[in-house]
């Protein structure tokens, strides 16, 4: 067993941990933040991506042990409960950006760290963007636009109209 | 999927992690960015004992020029090699290749030196470092010693590295002017390993003729492969379509795929000579440029 110590959504988490303990069963098991979804569980789908140390990662391909010091992001950390939704989290629900929304929080922790680098990317670069994160639902037309929204708001520009296209 | 259990040490020193590999041989496992290794042993394809982590050794993840050597350090990932300026202006082929492997995620952890002592010929970067000549530089308790890139890759994710050895570094000689390249995969979908992957570094003299040509192919043979023959057809010529169609029926006949999900033999080898005319062409456009 080995101790650890990592720092989730600002608060420090000491635990004792096997060294095959993957991240997201920390995440989900033993801190019990079920906002990291496992899909493929083989590194393909991103459902289950934070931010390791501010960089965007799939935590079912991670030991917990290789967090040890570091600062980890997850979807519940977007916004404190009861506060106003943030910027990307708005977007997806002006859009519907989600369907099931089984893949939002891995693709949320994506596009965040997606924005930080690059705060106003085109359509394209989103495409590449979350190439990572797979999604059965939307068709991604819808998560291309709500992340086009948050990018706006971020900016201080306002965000494209959300109405329904029909074309 | 739940790896079998190992013992995990994060050695903060070279020496440090190179005792632990002396003391626990061929049970132990290096740990560099975890993406290939991690899936594997969830899998259980591989159970090491003992998990070895580099992350914490500093000092293992720049990139620089040296005098007329490029040298990136073994755990650059490949998000850095990505974005890095310095190889934006020098060598545009990382800029195609990076793009290609895997997905922004993966290229968060993985790294440059993982992805080579991987030992696969379906991984995009050994192609490239056949282009671009390189040599990998191991250090183990001996020492350090530079392996060319041509004496790394030994089988099936066997390469020349000693299990008390640690790759540190590629080294890459800095090109001469007029030089120019270019990667390109075929891949069914972002995060697939190549349907066909080719690598080609070209130098073109003052009057348009070819005094240095290399070419890698990915995924299309046991080990990664240097295309001999196309390079050798390439030399001392003016790149004309013709001289280029022999370079790349070259390529296709000395090329061994095996079919798979991802096409059969004779798609393979097509596709190995439509990818390396391309790449000759889109090198040869740096080049002039
Ligand atoms: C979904 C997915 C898609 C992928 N797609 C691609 C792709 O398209 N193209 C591609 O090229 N790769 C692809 N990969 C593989 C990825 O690039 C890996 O990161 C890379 O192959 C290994 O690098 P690593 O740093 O993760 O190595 P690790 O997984 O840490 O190690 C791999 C092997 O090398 C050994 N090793 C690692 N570092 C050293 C060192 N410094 N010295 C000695 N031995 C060492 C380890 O012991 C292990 O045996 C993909 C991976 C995933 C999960
Ligand atoms: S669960 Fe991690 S990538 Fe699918
Ligand atoms: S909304 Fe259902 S998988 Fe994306």
């Amino acid at each position: 067993m080995k101790q650890i110590t990592v720092t989730v959504n600002g608060q420090a988490h000491s635990a004792e941990v096997e060294p095959r303990l993957l991240l997201v069963h920390l995440i989900r098991e033993n801190l019990n933040m079920t906002g990291t979804h496992i899909g493929c569980d083989t590194s393909s789908c991103g459902a289950c991506t934070i931010l390791l140390n501010g960089k965007s990662v799939k935590s079912c391909t991670i030991l917990a042990v290789q967090a040890n010091g570091k600062s980890i992001s997850t979807v519940e950390g977007l916004c404190a409960p009861g506060a106003p939704l943030n910027n990307l989290q708005e977007g997806f629900k002006e859009n519907h950006g989600l369907h099931c929304g089984f893949c939002t929080p891995g693709i949320m922790m994506r596009a965040t760290e997606l924005l930080e680098m690059n705060p106003n990317p085109t359509e394209d670069e989103i495409r590449w963007g979350i190439s990572g994160n797979l999604c059965r639902c939307t068709g991604y037309n819808n998560i291309v636009k709500a992340i086009q929204y948050a990018s706006a708001k971020n900016r201080g520009v306002e965000p494209a109209s959300t109405e329904p296209q029909f074309v | 999927m739940i790896a079998a259990d190992f013992n995990y040490e994060a050695p903060a020193t070279l020496d440090e992690a190179i005792a632990l590999l002396q003391k626990y041989g061929d049970e132990a496992k290096i740990l560099s960015g975890g993406h290939s290794l991690i899936p594997m042993m969830k899998l259980r394809f591989a159970s090491p004992e003992h998990i070895i982590d580099i992350n914490n050794i500093p000092g293992l993840s720049d990139i620089g020029i040296d005098g007329q050597t490029l040298k990136i350090g073994a755990l650059t990932r490949e998000a850095e090699v990505e974005h890095s300026a310095v190889l934006k202006e020098h060598f545009p082929i990382f800029g195609d290749v990076t793009k290609l492997i895997a997905d922004p995620q993966v290229r968060n952890m993985g790294t440059i030196g993982g992805n080579l002592a991987h030992g696969d010929a379906a991984n995009d970067h050994p192609a490239v470092m056949i282009a671009l000549n390189a040599s990998v530089v191991a250090t183990g308790p001996e020492g350090v010693r530079s392996i060319p890139i041509d004496e790394f890759f030994l089988g099936f994710y066997m390469t020349a590295l000693q299990p008390d050895e640690i790759l540190t570094e590629i080294q890459i000689p800095m090109p001469a002017a007029g030089t120019g390249s270019a990667y390109h995969k075929l891949e069914r979908k972002v995060g697939d390993y190549a349907t066909a992957g080719v690598a080609v570094q070209l130098t073109l003299d003052g009057n348009g003729v070819c005094t240095y040509a290399g070419i890698g192919l990915t995924n299309v043979n046991p080990l990664p492969l240097r295309a001999e023959r196309s390079e050798a057809a390439l030399l001392g010529k003016t790149l004309t379509d013709e001289v280029i169609a022999e370079a790349a029926k070259y390529a296709s006949e000395d090329c061994s795929p095996s079919a798979d999900l991802r096409g059969d033999e004779e798609y393979k080898r097509a596709m190995v000579a439509v990818l390396v005319k391309r790449m000759i062409h889109k090198a040869a456009g740096r080049a002039v440029a």
